[in-house]
């Protein structure tokens, strides 16, 4: 039954990875309207990424956990806009906006709440299951 | 009369011990569903348990000495079933061939055989004991 109970190690994984994905979502969009006045002090958008890891109790099985292997951040250049009234527009008037797209990063946070509710499901699934086949012969 | 145990339970106990891998390898699908690259693995379940229980189609090589090399597979081993990979129905950009539908569908469609067979492991000890007390 060991197998049953390296479920909850690998799904607990991914719900590990996917609300680090939900935390740089909210920080995105949380600084998608920040102005500065230069292009390096602007926010970067965060992106995390994904890695497999072998299962170190079961190197030739086939629990598959996954991690969260680093954040980067987004390459995409800062948009300057001309504000010269604006209280960080630079000498030039002008003021560096994320080149964040709200509408992205709303699609990337749902994806990353389906499979954290599918990872969840497998885990009262698991559970369940491990329930039922202690149960065994009790009858 | 010898009761035996293993005999009497036949291929209920592996057919659990294989659902609850093929439960696991699942769950690891569907945890890696946004992982790039990853690539998503199941298995036969009846070519495993036939391997398990000796009825495998495979061909057996011929041995005429004790200590001949047989092809015959350790049945503690054959637990660890040959992994295959899934074909993916839409490939994607990031080398991920996981489809989160078809691995849900999988993995209730294994719990649910884990339960039924379960339910004929159940029934079986409880005829055992029936057999077995007194009245």
């Amino acid at each position: 039954m060991s197998d049953l109970f390296r479920i909850f190690n690998t799904s607990a994984s991914a719900l590990t990875a996917q609300s680090v994905r939900l935390n740089t979502v909210a920080s995105n969009m949380a600084n998608a309207a920040m102005t500065a006045s230069t292009a390096e002090d602007t926010y970067r958008a965060k992106h995390v990424l994904f890695q497999t890891v072998i299962d170190q109790e079961d190197p030739n099985g086939v629990a598959m956990p996954v991690r969260v292997a680093g954040i980067v951040d987004d390459e995409c250049e800062p948009i300057p806009t001309y504000e010269p009234n604006h209280p960080h527009a630079n000498e030039e008037g002008y003021v560096f906006r994320p080149a964040i797209n709200v509408v992205e990063e709303m699609a990337n946070m749902m994806s990353a709440s389906r499979s954290y509710e599918a990872n969840v499901e497998v885990l009262t699934t698991a559970r369940s299951l491990l329930q039922r086949t202690l149960q065994v012969g009790q009858s | 009369m010898s009761l035996s145990l293993d005999k009497a339970f036949g291929v209920l106990p592996s057919a659990v011990l294989i659902k609850a891998r093929r439960a696991e390898l699942l769950a690891s699908n569907l945890a890696n569903v946004d992982t790039p690259n990853y690539k998503s693995r199941d298995f036969h379940f009846t070519e495993v348990l036939a391997e398990v229980e000796g009825m495998s189609n495979r061909m057996k090589l011929a041995t005429t000495r004790a200590n001949h090399l047989t092809n015959e597979i350790d049945k503690s081993r054959a637990l660890e079933p040959e992994l295959l990979y899934r074909i993916p129905a839409q490939p994607s950009l990031d080398g991920n061939t996981v489809d989160p539908q078809l691995e849900r569908a999988a993995f209730t469609e294994n719990t649910t055989h884990y339960q039924s067979t379960l339910e004929f492991l159940d029934r079986r000890v409880s005829s055992l004991r029936k057999a077995l007390s007194k009245e």
